[in-house]
């Protein structure tokens, strides 16, 4: 099994020809465990792709290493054509979890502002610029209204908007996006998607989102990876999105349904190896 | 026991032609402003806990200190730094080190009571240590105090913004290349500082009144960082001031009123905030018309 080391691309701004990210025999886990290994795909510039798979499967795991937060174990990967560090610019990232709590008083705009300038020295006054950025990622995500609103008090869809507003600011060329969709009702993550599916059309931003409902996105999407059973795969969403491939990642009976304007839906049946009573 | 006269302009000429109560409102000043700041930061980052256990640490260190014969501002400056750095080093989730800063703070303040009982005729020094004296503070205090008070303010000038994106959103600062230990370890050192020389005033027991009230004032009052950290650093200040003020005329202690005012505050503002919702709540009827 190959190591990751010297014979990777050197670092710099130019390696944009090709893929996005290649991925090549990847390995990665914690410590003694390994979580997923053999990891082999490819992104181009400008998909939307969906990342399912079970809790724990590794898909938070796979955005650390796209983000250099962690390596892998073995195998190779490259990022814009190099090995993924730590704070690219060209990068938006909302995470799974939050530091925000109800108690947070402080409001959103700063919170949006410091998407783009918080790694900056300095005390950071508020600078005009600086803010005319937030206001058009606010606007990008349809939260206006909101920049002055405190954190704490922003219900759970609107603070995702806000996040997706902090990632969008330094108007990156990809996104990661985990669980984005996990508080919103079903107009507002409708909402969410056709924003993100705008921005990979009109700006080709390569966008990858973990989601567990895979409904709201089908439409959108050109290609699902997913991460299950300790191996990551990649496929089309109508080669995936099939009963037999849903069953066999969850561990549990899923039926997908076709309706009558041919959107499919999935449906997530009871767990054939859990033997609950009636 | 000193005059007052109901002129404030000769009360205030009275107070500083006493040089020691020139001492004592030049550090008292120094360590308001950082305290309002650092405290604004311990707010944000839900860090009472780490804070309330470094001063109690700290206090061993005094004790430490007036054993060997030294200043206790350089005891509890080197227990307190040496407690936050374990604690920086314990993790990065303040919220969730309850119990490892517990355990912490239980032993420093075990050496604590072995420097007590090793030293007798040490009832002054505890008393000041605990509730703060600042106004037998030395002209070398002062310097110690304005000195260690910059090298804080300058750090902050340095690292506020990205201590401040650390604090709010870790996930994001981490990805986007923030040193989180180094941001963790930074604040941990400031807030020891400002804790050290606080004590000066208000003592171990009060340190909450200068550290963490002003600053619940503050984010109380307005959402944006700046302006609350001014709110924060302006209620230190006048808590500061008026007990300085009141202990000269009074002889009642400094700490006793910096306590009071400050609660004074807090209490003021969350009635006012309660009674304002309210209204709010009378004036708009809480079932909105369907559009
Ligand atoms: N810091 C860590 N140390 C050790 N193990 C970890 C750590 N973070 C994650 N793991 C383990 O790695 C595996 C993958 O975790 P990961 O967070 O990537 O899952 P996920 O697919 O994002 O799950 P979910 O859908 O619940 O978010 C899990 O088994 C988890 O327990
Ligand atoms: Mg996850």
């Amino acid at each position: 099994m190959r190591r990751e080391g010297l014979d990777d691309p050197p670092g710099g701004g130019s390696g944009d020809v090709g893929s996005v990210i290649r991925a090549d025999g990847l390995e990665v886990g914690y410590r003694d465990h390994v979580v997923w290994k053999d990891a082999s795909f490819t992104v181009e510039r400008g998909e939307f792709i969906a990342l399912i798979g079970p809790n724990g499967a590794g898909k938070t795991t796979l955005f650390r290493l796209l983000l250099g937060l962690q390596r892998p174990r073995a195998g190779t990967l490259t990022v814009f054509g190099v090995r993924p560090e730590r704070g690219n610019p060209r990068i938006g990232y909302v995470p799974q979890r939050h530091t925000i709590d109800n108690e947070t008083n402080v409001e959103s705009e700063t919170l949006v502002r410091l998407g783009g300038s918080g790694a900056r020295w300095g005390p950071g006054f508020s600078w005009r610029a600086e803010r005319e950025a937030a206001a058009v990622a606010l606007r990008a995500v349809g939260a206006t209204e909101l920049a002055h609103r405190p954190l704490g008090a922003l219900s759970g869809g609107e603070l995702q908007r806000i996040f997706l507003a902090e990632a969008l600011i330094g108007n990156p060329e990809m996104l990661l996006l985990d669980e984005p969709l996990s508080n919103l009702d079903l107009r507002r993550s409708r909402e969410l998607v056709e924003l993100v599916h705008g921005l990979v059309q009109s700006r080709h931003v390569t966008t990858l989102l973990v989601a567990h409902d895979i409904n709201p996105l089908i439409e959108c999407l050109d290609k699902v990876i997913y991460v299950a059973n300790g191996h990551v795969a990649t496929g089309r969403p109508d080669e995936v999105l099939t009963s037999e491939g849903l069953s066999a990642l969850y561990g549990v009976s899923v039926e997908v349904l076709h309706d009558s304007r041919n959107n499919i839906v999935i449906v997530g049946g009871e767990n054939p190896h859990e033997g609950r009573g009636p | 026991m000193t005059d007052f006269s109901w002129n404030l302009v000769t009360d205030l000429r009275l107070m500083w032609s006493f040089h020691f109560m020139q001492n004592a409102f030049e550090a008292g000043t120094m360590i308001a402003v950082v305290a309002g700041i650092v405290g604004y930061l311990v707010v944000l980052r839900r860090s009472a806990f780490a804070t309330h256990a470094l001063g109690h640490g700290g206090f061993s260190g005094a004790a430490a200190a007036v054993l060997l014969g030294a200043n206790p501002v350089y005891g509890l400056l080197v227990f307190t730094m040496g407690m936050g750095t374990g604690m920086a080093l314990l993790g990065q989730r303040a919220a969730n080190r309850d119990v490892e800063i517990g355990t912490l703070l239980a032993f420093t303040l075990g050496l604590g009571l072995v420097f007590l009982s090793l030293y007798k005729g040490f009832a002054d020094e505890v008393y000041s240590l605990l509730f703060g004296e600042i106004l037998g503070i030395s002209d070398a205090g002062v310097v110690l105090t304005v000195e260690v008070s910059a090298v804080v303010l300058a750090g902050l000038a340095l690292i506020a913004r990205r201590l401040l994106f650390a604090s709010l959103d870790e996930d994001v600062a981490e990805a986007k290349g923030l040193p989180m230990f180094g941001l963790g370890l930074a604040f941990m050192l400031m807030l020891a500082v400002a804790i050290s020389i606080a004590v000066q005033i208000v003592g171990v027991l009060l340190i909450f009144a200068l550290m963490v009230t002003p600053a619940a004032v503050a984010i109380r009052l307005t959402q944006r960082p700046l302006y609350a950290v001014l709110t924060s650093v302006a209620v230190a200040l006048v808590a500061t001031w008026v007990g300085l003020f009141v202990q000269f005329f009074s002889n009642y202690p400094a700490s006793f009123f910096i306590v009071a005012i400050a609660f004074g505050g807090y209490l003021s503002v969350r009635i006012g905030q309660a009674l304002a919702g309210r209204l709010s709540r009378r004036a708009a009827p809480s079932t909105p018309a369907p559009s």
